[in-house]
């Protein structure tokens, strides 16, 4: 059953519309699992799994023994608009939850998306990196809330778990919003901005009915080996910045093992035909992130590796 | 008067992204002021500007008192500016967002570390900001309650308003949280407008950066205009007024208008018809402290803000 949780007017006739999927069987007052994504317009991969999870689980509604609810567009301009941020709304819609009932209109829908998910007993936020970063399928945990969500992301099936630090400015998240009231809920990168990396999709589909079949609400995954995930807790992620300005060149793609004094890419002067700088990895690692976007500044981020 | 490199970068096809400070005075470092770091901030950068022009001539005159050294960046996002786009014009990232910034990390967290290393250890800080709503302000001195804001200071300026707020998480990484955190007496500028210049405005603004100058002792020369007795608010007791429709906004009553209670401060206009869907009223006797100045509103956007004893 299609349901809206938010609906404002548009100046030139036009519904502003944030709308759910709820798809029940079974046990009424049974498990709530909500699957959000749509909060940056420029992420994509999560409509693929939206579409994927929610045909997968409507074609095979008996084995469902709960509620699902499936949130594809938190920000549905932005989805519209290709851009990550709420049109004409300077903060980036991550960084406003839990939301403000008497704020902006960005500040009012924060609010009431979290008042509607607020509850549920397993949350997904699925967001797919941007467009300048290619990122590995991980599972990201603030490490106030390691020991709790943990056990539920290696039931996803992805290839690493990143436990990182409590900044302040993360608890303007929609996840932190959710965790401190004792909502769990887990947030997943994966891909590249822009794109749907189709295997990627599938695959944590896969690991959402899992993750789903192990809380005793799914009851048709296949019963196949799930990968057992890297867990990076503590200072293990080393970030390589641009040393210099320029057009990086690489023939790599995440999720490798890369070994100390390798060379990840080059940055190049397209006018002078010069090489500006050589990206090597200083350390031994996981290579999960990897720059996508190819014009780079001093500073941009090029990689991160997890030193196992 | 003397010109320094702040920071320096190379761009892949641009000319160097540079920031600029100007010094003015010898001494203890006494006060910075900080222009745009969005590239809509075409009033607050006019205003850097006249403040260079005015303390050139002030210290050629021995206007600046003994002891006092004082430094201006009229721009921290030139490249922005110079493509009319707010934010980094790469990564749509927001330099005042990266603050108290890392000199290792992505491009804008190094620009505001940059910044954030040359204004660190002045005792007064001044930035010359613009809000995440669009609209327009009556001008005033705006800090965030930290438990280091200095109202009493923030007063000498003679605005009409001082208001302060509490931060929320996404405020943590803005300059003047961390300048505050960090022993600076900072205080945000808003001067009515962002990406258009009004000169009234800007010359008010002036006038009160100077008199806020000349009361510290940093200058001796006084301002042209009188000051006002300004009014301290905490910004919780605004009252909000936001529109019951979404269409074409047309504003009756701007910025420092007087108002009373059941006055229409604004039509919306159905933008089909153009039959007007709803006036907008204030429900208390107040002045207009803040506008929305676009052509469009979207249902329950907020509109005013109105200050009222």
């Amino acid at each position: 059953m299609i349901k809206t949780i938010v609906s404002t007017e548009l100046p030139i006739d036009e519904q502003f519309r944030i709308r759910k999927n709820v798809i029940q069987h079974g046990r009424k007052n049974g498990l709530r699992f909500c699957v959000v994504t749509g909060t940056h317009g420029d992420e994509l991969e999560g409509q693929m799994v939206c579409y994927d999870l929610a045909h997968v689980v409507t074609e095979h509604i008996d084995a469902l023994d709960g509620t699902l609810k499936i949130y594809p567009a938190l920000n549905p301009l932005g989805i519209d608009t290709i851009q990550r941020g709420i049109p004409n709304f300077d903060l980036d819609m991550n960084r406003i939850f839990p939301g403000d009932p008497n704020g902006t209109m960005a500040e009012q829908t924060a609010h009431a998306i979290v008042e509607d998910i607020k509850g549920a007993d397993m949350v997904i936020d699925i967001h797919s990196s941007n467009l300048y970063l290619r990122e590995t399928p991980q599972v990201r945990i603030n490490v106030q809330d390691a020991e709790r969500l943990i056990p539920f992301a290696e039931q996803l099936g992805l290839d690493f778990v990143w436990v990182h630090d409590a900044a302040t400015v993360l608890e303007a998240t929609l996840a932190h919003s959710l965790n401190v009231t004792g909502t769990p809920c887990l947030v997943v990168e994966m891909g590249v901005g822009q794109r749907i990396n189709h295997k990627m999709c599938r695959r944590l589909v896969a690991g959402i009915l899992h993750l789903m079949q192990t809380m005793g609400m799914w009851h048709l995954a296949e019963d196949t080996e799930l990968p057992t995930p890297i867990i990076c807790k503590g200072d293990h992620v080393t970030f390589l910045n641009a040393e210099t300005s320029g057009v990086f060149i690489t023939e790599l793609k995440c999720g490798i093992n890369v070994k100390k004094g390798q060379v990840i890419g080059q940055i190049v002067d397209p006018l002078r035909g010069l090489i500006l700088s050589t990206v090597t990895t200083p350390v031994d690692g996981y290579l999960f992130t990897i720059r996508a976007y190819p014009i780079v500044y001093e500073g941009s981020l090029m990689a991160r590796i997890y030193r196992k | 008067m003397r010109k320094e490199t702040i920071f320096e970068l190379t761009s892949p096809c641009r000319d160097n992204f540079r920031i600029m400070g100007y010094h003015f005075g010898n001494g203890e470092k006494t006060l910075a002021i900080v222009g745009p770091m969005r590239g809509d901030e075409v009033q607050q950068q006019y205003i850097c500007s006249q403040l260079v022009n005015r303390l050139h001539i002030i210290e050629q005159r021995n206007g600046i008192n003994k002891g006092n050294s004082i430094l201006i960046i009229p721009s921290c996002n030139p490249f922005s500016m110079n493509v009319s786009r707010r934010f980094w014009a790469m990564d749509s990232t927001d330099i005042n967002r990266m603050f108290p910034g890392y000199d290792q990390g992505e491009t804008t967290q190094r620009i505001a570390a940059a910044i954030f290393s040359a204004l660190n250890g002045y005792k007064y800080g001044i930035q010359l900001a613009s809000y995440y709503v669009p609209g327009d302000f009556v001008p005033h001195v705006r800090m965030l309650k930290t438990g280091y804001e200095d109202v009493e200071t923030a007063k000498l300026f003679g605005m009409r308003y001082v208001t302060t707020y509490q931060p929320r998480p996404f405020d943590t990484t803005l300059l003047n949280f961390n300048w505050q955190l960090w022993n600076t007496k900072a205080f945000s500028i808003y001067a009515g407008h962002t990406d258009q210049i009004d000169f009234d405005d800007c010359e008010e603004t002036i006038d009160a950066i100077l008199r806020m100058m000349q009361r510290t002792h940093i200058i001796s020369q006084r301002p042209l205009r009188t000051a006002y007795e300004s009014m301290v608010i905490d910004e919780t007791t605004l009252l909000h007024v936001k529109a019951r429709h979404a269409g074409i906004f047309r504003r009756l009553a701007t910025t420092n208008k007087s108002v009373v209670a059941g006055e229409t401060l604004a039509n919306i206009i159905d933008p089909y018809n153009g039959t007007i869907l709803c006036d907008v009223k204030t429900t208390v006797n107040g002045v207009v402290f803040f506008s929305h100045n676009r052509p469009l509103v979207l249902q329950n956007a907020l509109l005013f803000k109105i200050y009222t004893i």
